[in-house]
Formats: structure tokens, C-alpha cells, sequence
């Protein structure tokens, strides 16, 4: 036990002092002295809640997802079918629960109508996975029914786009190292260090930014659209602002089901003035296939009017006077200049295939979270000043060892965090100054079963040698216990206290190693050198 | 040089003595913490409860005006805040729910929050927010639930794991102890109404850590007595394996304690919770070490013969095949 030959001594020597030596950035940087910049510098992090900032937990509505595919899927049938040779004639379309449903009038071209639907319904993956499953009831009925993998796929799709999109936005901010992280199946975590205002963000976050543009059906009946009833083909929207000029006082308005077309097609998007009345509007560009499209609906529709329709809401509804060619346009909607730059941000980095909602928000002021620094580390500094009295007023020499022991220990946590890139937070400040007061627990229990050895008058060496053998199966089994109950910590907890569970966790085996690793050196160094024949402990 | 002696050397104090006394009050106490819990409720912060925490300080007042905050947030129809002091007298966290309109609802819960602040400053032009913090009612359940898991599943984890160290006796001993823990942290947050948050369920997993590391010493303990003097009376075997082992019990819990409690007063404010359970947990930890994880050995049988120190791995397998076969 007590035999440590050169070669031990220098790796536990390089290890100790490696990892240690990765703790010093991090310090230098606490206590404001320059770091060498032709070093590595690896930094531990701060968590939001000691560094301010925003964090924002957003959440998809996968029920959209599923319209979304619906609608979508509705619109590859209809088109195929329009196009199948000879051309296929369906009725009766219903997507009511979750299934698309539809007559074939021609109950012969069941077969041909199957053809044209597989490959709409095979995903696009390599494993051949099938989105879609097709049953035809009573002959002539269609239905499809989105598989459950189908689903997932498409709502994992939606959210990886979702992430790029906000990162996008973000950055159009001008906000500095966010980070965006999908959680689970369809939430998504945006921290934003230093933000202490987040309601601009937020805003920007939850604007799903889609854009169409929908003829408006003008043979609709005002009564019945007042009322909220379509007529056949058409929708109901409401307006974003009830009084928006246009609206003649109507809270909604009825456009065209089918037919518009999308406004995600755009190169750029930026706010402007209207050259006639000087208003904050925004100029949109459209790519060549998305101008292309814009012009042919123009063309088609002279003096006609149509609904320029954002999330849902209509912003206003110009009258074409003549096609617009150029394939830019002016998006008018009772703007101020805020929120229309906000809207070609939103525009700009493309809709959001997904509505996203805040279902979780913390924000820290920056005050707060220097102010926690300062007194957790006096707090620490004052905790381990005592630790260490205790410790060499009962345990003399031994607690010196001790003492360096946890020195050693607390550089190597913070080293190992740098490394690993983990983060502190407040409560993993709590978790150093618990593991202060724990990790000495090992010393204790070696110590005090040297001291019971001694007593029962074996020589110094072997009570030595017995302290540290008889007390190691103890701190074995309280570390991996306490390991059990840090890990399950770290995987039911969430953000903060998760930084808790990542001190305690390389605590532990840390603290095993400078308390019984290098102390046992230590003092076998000093055994060997000093020949003592008491041990004073 | 003298050095200091916590515990002086041989103490031979007869815990066990008072062990059915010491187990009848902690059972009513695990009993009354659970009343408590089930009739007064935990004050759940906005972590478990979801709506909206705003945490202010007043820089030019001694103490925060509570009183006159209550009245100023209530009036703007959200219901009655909860306003509780954290820390210094001048710093305060107003908790209010959130109208089920706002759920999920960023424009709205924003709105909200932004008129509170708005209505505190008006009164108070020297407040300062710290924080501000919104959690929906979806996401708190989900919160309740995992936190909930965590504490069952390490409870079970750490005691199979002992089962499986020791003998199963010592394991049901270990979830004895840590059930009565964690109770009575429970409880206390219960009578005092402390907020309890995320980070107190990371702070009974500390105590769960501790304590249990407090009982494997003290079983690491019985077990080696165990092997030694198979013949000695069991109370007797536990009170000296109790005593033996006192003075790293109580030198670890003064490390422990001189640790935390500079944190308690000079910490960061936010941790006070956190760290006062803790402080409670190492008393309530220690107590039940040596007298819950201990005397329940004796009425679970386990004798000088439940570490046979002759019988091999092989011998051991194959006792126990018999013992199954045996029973029916």
C-alpha cells in the first residue's frame, strides 16, 4: 500500500498538476489578471443565472405539423390527379381527424388513383419507411393516414429548420453567442448571455412569419362572412387591425381557399417608407420562381383585390391595378418602424415551418449574477478557511496533507469543468462548497482508523498501512452511492441544477483521488524520510 | 503540539439503549411531517407551481415595502401575489399565477409581468429587477413529475445497491433512513412554508448522498464487528460499532458545517434555500444513521451469522439456491 515507485509518483504528479493547470485560465479570468494569449485557454462557463442573460424554452405545436402534411398532402393529390392521363375526378374531400379522405367519382380508377398516390405516401429516407397508409373503403373511398414514424419524421424536420430559422433571426439581432438547443422531441432552448430585456427576441420568436397571398372572394356575402360562415372554396381570416383602411369595419375578411400563393420564395426583405404617404411599410423581393408565380397571379387578376395574409392575420388587402413583373413588391399593415423591421427580420430569415410558444422564460440581470459570484466566493473562501483549521487542529500533519489534498481537489473540479466545457451555475457554486466540506470526509475516515489502529498497539507503519486499507471500502461504497443519487440528479434535473449534479459528480472522483490517491504518497514520503515512531495524528 | 479531540477516546455511550423511545417519536415525526404536507401543502415556487417570479431589490430601502406591494399587485387583478423575502430585508420575490389566457401565451405573459414591474416602480423609483422568470403550467407539471422520479428512483437505486453490498437487511435499513430524511426535510418546508424549488429537490439528493454515506460508514462498521465477535449480543455489537465510528461522525459533520453554514450568511441569497436544507439535512442525516439505519437491523434479524467470514463465494451461491428452493 505504502510502496509508491518512481514512475507512480511522476503520473500521479503530471495528472494532478495537467489538470489543475486547466483551472488557471478560468481563475485568471475571475480575478481580472491577463492569461498569456499563446497558451490554451480553456474557460469555464457561466451559467445564465451567474452570467444574466435570457433563457427562453420554446415549444412546437406538432398538432400544426400534422395540419401542415395535411394540407400539403391535399394539394399533391388534387395536382397529380389533375394531371394523370386520363384525369382522375375526386370528391367529397375531408381531412377531419388527423386522415385525409376522398370519392373517387369514377369508382373504375381505383387502381390508376393508387399509382399516382404510392409515391407520395413512400418517405424520402433510405429505409423505405412509409409516411402514409392508404386504405380504400366501400371501393371508392380513399383514406390516408399518416404513420406514426411518418409524423415523427416531419415534426423532427420542422424542428431542425425551426432551429436554423431562429438562428438567423437571432443573429439579424446583432445578439452575441447564443445558443440554441433542440430538447426532447419538440422543444427548443435559446439562451442568450447578457440579454436583459428579451422582449424584442420573444417577439421575434413567436412570430411564425408566414406569409401568402389570397385573392379575396368578393361575391361572399357580407352578412354570412360577418357571421363567420364561408361560402364553398373560400376562408374565413381575420384582420390583424380590425381598423386598418380596407377593412370597412369588418373584423374579418373572406379570400379564396386555393389558388394564392406563399410568400416564402423571398431573397430579401426590409422596411421602407410608402413613396406616397410615407409610412413604414415592407419592400419584399421575390425570387425568379417565387416572382414568376407573383406575376402570373397578378397578371390573372386585374383589379381584382387580394389578402396579403401574415400568420394567419390579414395585414391589408390591396386591389391589383396592373401585374406586377419585377417581381418585388409593398407590404402595407399599419406598421410602425419597429415592427416592420421586425417583419422583414422574420421575413428575411424565412417562416418558421411551426408555430413555436414560450412555455418557459428566466431572465437574470447582469447585477445579480456578478453579485452571486462575489459572495459564493467569499462564502467559499470563508467555508474552507474553516475546513482547513479543523482539519490541522485535530489532525496536525495529516491535516496539512488534507489541506493541499483539497486544494489540489477544487483546481481539478474547475479544471475538469474547463476541459469538458461544462457549466457553473449558483447552485454548482453550492455544489464546491459542499464538496469541500465532504471531500475531507475521506481523510477523516482514514485518519481516524489510523488512530484506532495505533490504539490497539500496531506499529506505526502498519496502522498506517491498515488506516488506509480497512477505511477504503467505506469511501468506496459512499462515493458510488452518492455517484448513484449525482447522475440520477443530473438526468431528471434541468439547467441549473444540473450544474449542481456536474460539480458533485467530478467532485467525487477527484475528491477520491487527492484524499486517498496523494495523500497516501504523501505520507508514505514522509514515513520513509521522517522514520516517525508516534504518529501524532 | 496537543492536537484537539472533538470525541474524546473510547466513548462507550449506550445509543441503543433508547432505541424504541428514539423510533416511537421518529415515527410520529415522519408521521406528523407527512400531515403537514398533505393538509398545509408545499409553498411551491414558480419552478413547481408555473406563472410568473419577479425578484427585486430596493437599493434606497432598508426593507422591502411588502405590504404596500401586496396591495399594489393585487389590484391589477392577477390574483393575490406571493411576496416573500430572500436574503436582505430590501430584497423581495413577488410570485403571481398566470391567467390561463396566458399560457403559452409570450404577448400576454409579457404584458403582464411588464405592468407589475411598471406598478412597483412607480412607487418605488429605486427598485432594481433581478429576475424575472415565467414558467407555464405544462411545464411545471412536467417539472413536479421528473423531480418526483428523481428523488424515487435514487432512494431505490442506492438502496438496491446496498442490498446488493451488504445484505438486504441493510438495505431496507438504508431506505428506512433515507425515507425519514427526506420526510422530515419535506415536512419542515411544509411547517415553515419555505419555497420549494428546483433546487431544493437538488438539495434532498445531497442529503440522500450524505446520510447515506453517514450510514455506510456506520454499516461498514457493523458488518467487520459482525465477523469478528459472532457471538456478541446485537445491541451491544451496534452501540460499539456506533461508538467506534463517532468521532469521523461527528468531525465529518463539522467539516460538513463549517462548510456550509459561511454560505448560509455570506452566500449569494438565491441559495439560502438550498443551503438551509442542506444544514438540516446533515442533523436529520447523522440522527437517523445511528438511530434509524441501526436499530432496525436488530428487528430484521440480522446476526453474527450473516456475514460468515468462512463461507466462499461458492458456498454462498449455493446456500442461497437452497434457501429459495426451500421456501415455497
Amino acid at each position: 500500500m505504502l510502496e509508491f515507485p518512481t514512475w507512480k509518483k511522476l503520473w500521479y504528479w503530471g495528472l494532478t498538476l495537467a489538470v489543475a493547470a486547466a483551472a488557471l485560465p478560468s481563475l485568471f479570468s475571475v480575478s481580472g489578471l491577463p492569461w498569456p494569449s499563446a497558451l490554451p485557454n480553456p474557460q469555464v462557463s457561466l451559467g445564465l443565472d451567474l452570467a444574466g442573460g435570457s433563457h427562453i424554452l420554446l415549444e412546437a405545436n406538432e398538432k400544426q405539423v400534422a395540419q401542415q402534411r395535411l394540407e400539403n398532402m391535399e394539394e399533391s393529390v388534387r395536382g397529380r390527379f389533375k394531371l394523370a392521363k386520363p384525369r382522375i375526378r375526386i370528391g367529397d374531400i375531408s381531412s377531419a381527424g388527423g386522415r385525409l379522405s376522398f370519392l373517387l367519382k369514377d369508382p373504375s380508377q381505383v387502381d390508376a388513383a393508387r399509382e399516382e398516390i404510392l409515391p407520395l405516401t413512400t418517405g424520402a429516407g433510405l429505409t423505405g419507411q412509409r409516411d402514409w397508409d392508404i386504405a380504400v373503403e366501400d371501393g371508392s373511398r380513399f383514406v390516408l393516414t399518416p404513420t406514426r414514424e411518418g409524423l415523427a419524421q416531419a415534426v423532427s424536420n420542422a424542428m431542425d429548420s425551426a432551429i436554423e430559422v431562429i438562428r438567423k433571426r437571432i443573429d439579424a439581432l446583432g445578439t452575441r453567442e447564443p445558443t440554441i438547443i433542440r430538447q426532447g422531441e419538440n422543444r427548443i432552448v435559446v439562451q442568450v448571455p447578457g440579454l436583459d430585456d428579451p422582449t424584442a427576441l420573444k417577439e421575434l420568436l413567436g412570430k411564425t412569419a408566414k406569409l401568402e397571398f389570397k385573392l379575396v372572394d368578393e361575391t361572399a356575402a357580407p352578412n354570412d362572412v360577418k357571421q363567420g360562415i364561408a361560402p364553398p372554396g373560400d376562408e374565413i381570416v381575420p384582420w390583424a387591425d380590425p381598423n386598418a383602411p380596407g377593412s370597412g369595419g369588418v373584423p374579418v375578411i373572406a379570400v379564396k381557399r386555393l389558388g394564392g400563393i406563399k410568400g416564402d420564395q423571398l431573397t430579401n426583405a426590409k422596411q421602407a417608407f410608402d413613396s406616397r404617404n410615407n409610412t413604414p411599410v415592407v419592400s419584399i423581393t421575390f425570387d425568379q420562381q417565387g416572382g414568376a408565380k407573383f406575376a402570373k397571379l397578378t397578371s390573372e387578376n386585374v383589379n381584382k383585390r387580394f389578402a396579403i395574409i401574415l400568420d394567419g392575420k390579414v395585414l391589408s388587402a390591396p386591389s391589383i391595378n396592373e401585374p406586377i413583373l419585377g417581381g418585388s413588391a409593398q407590404i402595407q399593415g399599419s406598421f410602425s418602424v419597429q415592427s416592420a423591421t421586425q417583419l422583414a427580420i422574420a421575413l428575411r430569415s424565412g417562416a418558421l415551418p411551426v408555430d413555436l410558444t414560450v412555455v418557459e422564460e428566466r431572465t437574470v440581470g447582469p447585477d445579480l449574477g456578478a453579485d452571486s459570484i462575489r459572495k459564493g466566493l467569499i462564502a467559499m473562501g470563508v467555508g474552507s478557511g474553516l475546513v482547513v483549521l479543523l482539519m490541522i487542529a485535530v489532525y496536525g500533519r495529516f491535516g496539512i496533507y488534507a489541506t493541499i489534498a483539497l486544494i489540489f481537489n477544487l483546481m481539478m473540479i474547475l479544471g475538469v469543468m474547463a476541459v469538458m466545457g461544462t457549466t457553473l451555475t449558483l447552485p454548482g457554486l453550492a455544489g464546491f462548497v459542499l464538496t469541500i466540506g465532504a471531500a475531507v470526509d475521506a481523510n477523516v475516515l482514514i485518519y481516524e482508523r489510523m488512530r484506532e489502529e495505533r490504539k490497539k498497539g500496531r506499529r506505526v507503519i502498519a496502522a498506517v498501512e491498515n488506516g488506509y486499507k480497512e477505511a477504503s471500502r467505506a469511501i468506496y461504497d459512499a462515493n458510488i452511492t452518492n455517484f448513484i443519487a449525482g447522475v440520477l440528479l443530473f438526468a431528471f434535473g434541468s439547467g441549473p441544477v444540473r450544474g449542481f449534479a456536474v460539480v458533485l459528480i467530478i467532485g467525487l472522483f477527484t475528491s477520491v483521488f487527492t484524499g486517498v490517491t496523494l495523500t497516501r504518497m504523501w505520507v508514505a514520503d514522509w514515513l520513509r524520510k521522517a522514520r516517525p515512531t508516534e504518529l501524532n495524528v | 503540539m496537543r492536537l484537539l479531540k472533538l470525541v474524546p477516546d473510547n466513548t462507550n455511550i449506550k445509543f441503543l439503549r433508547w432505541r424504541v423511545p428514539f423510533y416511537v417519536v421518529s415515527m410520529i415525526l415522519i408521521a406528523a411531517s407527512w400531515g403537514l404536507i398533505m393538509n398545509k401543502g408545499l409553498n411551491y415556487g414558480v419552478d413547481f407551481a408555473g406563472g410568473q417570479e419577479i425578484e427585486a431589490t430596493f437599493t434606497k430601502q432598508a426593507a422591502a415595502p411588502v405590504a404596500a406591494l401586496r396591495e399594489q399587485v393585487s389590484k391589477l387583478g392577477y390574483g393575490d401575489p406571493v411576496i416573500q423575502r430572500f436574503g436582505a430585508p430590501n430584497e423581495v420575490s413577488i410570485r403571481t399565477k398566470l391567467p390561463e389566457s396566458a399560457e403559452g401565451n409570450p404577448g400576454a405573459a409579457e404584458a403582464i409581468s411588464k405592468k407589475i414591474i411598471a406598478t412597483i416602480r412607480a412607487g418605488n423609483p429605486d427598485v432594481r429587477i433581478e429576475s424575472v422568470s415565467t414558467v407555464s403550467g405544462k411545464v411545471s407539471g412536467e417539472f413536479r413529475q421528473t423531480a418526483l422520479y428523481a428523488l424515487g428512483a435514487a432512494m431505490l437505486a442506492i438502496s438496491i445497491y446496498i442490498w446488493v453490498r451488504f445484505e438486504w437487511q441493510f438495505g431496507v435499513g438504508a431506505l428506512f433512513a433515507l425515507f425519514h430524511d427526506v420526510s422530515l426535510t419535506l415536512g419542515m418546508f411544509a411547517l415553515f412554508q419555505l419555497e420549494f424549488s428546483l433546487q431544493i429537490i437538488a438539495a434532498i439528493l445531497a442529503i440522500i448522498g450524505y446520510s447515506l454515506n453517514d450510514t455506510i460508514v456506520v454499516y461498514d462498521r457493523i458488518r467487520e464487528d459482525l465477523k469478528k465477535f459472532r457471538k456478541m449480543p446485537l445491541p451491544e455489537l451496534l452501540d460499539m460499532s456506533v461508538n467506534e465510528t463517532l468521532a469521523r461522525t461527528v468531525m465529518t459533520s463539522a467539516t460538513l458545517l463549517v462548510a456550509l453554514i459561511p454560505l448560509l450568511f455570506f452566500g449569494p441569497e438565491s441559495l439560502f434555500g438550498l443551503t438551509a436544507a442542506i444544514v438540516l439535512g446533515i442533523f436529520v442525516g447523522t440522527y437517523s444513521s445511528i438511530y434509524m439505519a441501526a436499530p432496525i437491523l436488530i428487528w430484521l434479524g440480522v446476526s453474527g451469522d450473516s456475514f460468515v467470514p468462512t463461507e466462499s463465494a461458492v458456498d454462498r451461491q449455493e446456500r442461497l439456491a437452497r434457501e429459495r428452493s426451500a421456501k415455497p
